[in-house]
């Protein structure tokens, strides 16, 4: 399990690698969808600096969704999901790699790239520190919940859209105390209780979400 | 003691809710080749997918006894299991990593020579043809000596006459060494020892006269 766990996490970031482009393409996409809310909202710095956690949060979990709805597509395709389904009989060791590339490939950057949008909004320094750190904790749930997803939707016809409708529902805790969090922050209130319940969070969906993954590639693919 | 062998009991394969074969006894010992044949849609790909782990039966019993039983398996399906954006020897180097095997590049390169894409050990699997595809993943065959189960769907397919005696000459010395083959293949086999077992697989459907 840890072998095969190893070995597919470092084969996609290999293949990533090799197609940077596509790998970008979620960075992209929410710095688009964020720099959209300007221009919709109109240009009042107030009233934007006090949406921009949200704004921030719901554009990394609308990029995170968009991004893994392919997670194991391209690997049923071409066969390889059936070499790594032999591999690794408890297909745990699969879901984790994969939750754990798309997180490096998807969730990371987009931690990084977070702060930047922040000084866009015209935050303030404890607020950006807040939503970096809210996304890091975050954004860890929606890979598991998105490969959770992928898998659940895989082989389906509009599986992208399906994947959207079942897995936003389960991230809305995440969504509710990641922005929430950088609220607290900015209003000068403690955040500790919402980096509580994000930890909690994350531990909670990094124990069930490979179970219930790993269940859900045994049903598509039998 | 059990014998060294792969053994099928009685046992029926579906497809969705329709039932493609049921009843199925087989033995295939130590050193045999057990060549798979039927119609289209007969269940072919279903039984060896069986066999991998990958789908249950819906009746029966399949059991490795003896030796068998702790002999790693490799299946090599229809589809290549390549990614289009490795190279052929990346490709490969992950299939052994996967199954736990990491492999000296020699070895690597030694098992793409036995198959003759060693020249194209750097091109991407996207620039390979299809012939050439299904030899970067017919070379896993060749990277070890050690006994195991191979469950071949239709190995020959795309290979040309010097590929198909090459994978020939692999499929001898395997059955030589006391491994299993389960193989389909639409062509008639052109390996003489060990003599292939032939297994026809007859549907439940009544035949058209």
């Amino acid at each position: 399990m840890t072998g095969a766990f190893a070995a597919l996490f470092a084969r996609d970031l290999r293949l990533a690698a090799r197609r940077r482009t596509d790998a970008l393409l979620p960075l992209a996409f929410f710095g688009v969808a964020i720099a959209l809310f300007p221009l919709g909202v109109g240009p009042e710095p107030q009233t934007l600096r006090q949406i921009a956690p949200g704004i921030v949060w719901v554009s990394a979990l609308l990029a995170a969704m968009l991004s893994v709805s392919q997670l194991y597509a391209a690997d049923m395709a071409d066969g390889s999901l059936e070499q790594l389904l032999i591999a690794d009989r408890s297909r745990i060791g699969i879901a984790a790699a994969k939750a754990a590339s798309h997180w490096v490939l998807t969730g990371l950057p987009l931690t990084i790239a977070a702060p930047l949008f922040g000084v866009m909004f015209d935050m303030s320094l404890p607020a950006i520190g807040a939503l970096a750190a809210s996304l890091l904790l975050g954004t860890p749930v929606l890979s598991l919940l998105g490969g959770l997803g992928a898998a659940l939707t895989l082989g389906l016809r509009g599986g992208a859209v399906l994947l959207i409708v079942l897995i936003v529902p389960l991230c809305i805790p995440a969504l509710i105390f990641g922005a929430g969090a950088v609220a607290a922050v900015d209003a000068g209130l403690s955040a500790r209780g919402h980096f509580s319940l994000l930890g909690a969070l994350l531990l909670f969906t990094a124990l069930l979400s490979p179970l219930a993954t790993a269940a859900a590639l045994r049903i598509a693919t039998e | 003691m059990a014998a060294d062998a792969l053994r099928l009991e009685g046992v029926a394969c579906a497809r969705g809710e329709r039932v493609l074969f049921e009843g199925l006894d087989v033995c295939v010992a130590a050193g045999g080749i057990a060549w798979l044949r039927g119609a289209n849609g007969q269940g072919k790909t279903t039984l060896l997918r069986t066999l991998a782990g990958l789908s249950a039966p819906i009746a029966g019993r399949i059991s490795r006894t003896g030796v068998v039983a702790g002999w790693p398996l490799l299946y090599l399906a229809h589809a290549n299991g390549l990614k289009d954006d490795l190279t052929a020897f990346e490709s490969l180097r992950f299939l052994l990593r996967l199954g736990g095997h990491d492999l000296p590049a020699p070895r690597i390169d030694a098992a793409l020579d036995r198959f003759g894409v060693a020249d194209r050990r750097d091109a991407p699997v996207r620039t390979l043809s299809q012939g050439q595809r299904r030899r970067v993943a017919l070379a896993r065959l060749a990277t070890s000596d050690a006994p195991a189960l191979w469950l071949l769907d239709e190995p020959y397919d795309a290979l040309d006459a010097e590929g198909s005696a090459r994978l020939d000459a692999v499929l001898a010395a395997h059955a030589e060494r006391g491994g299993i083959v389960v193989l389909t293949s639409h062509l008639p086999l052109a390996i003489a020892e060990p003599r292939p077992q032939l297994v026809e697989l007859v549907g439940l459907a009544p035949v058209a006269a």
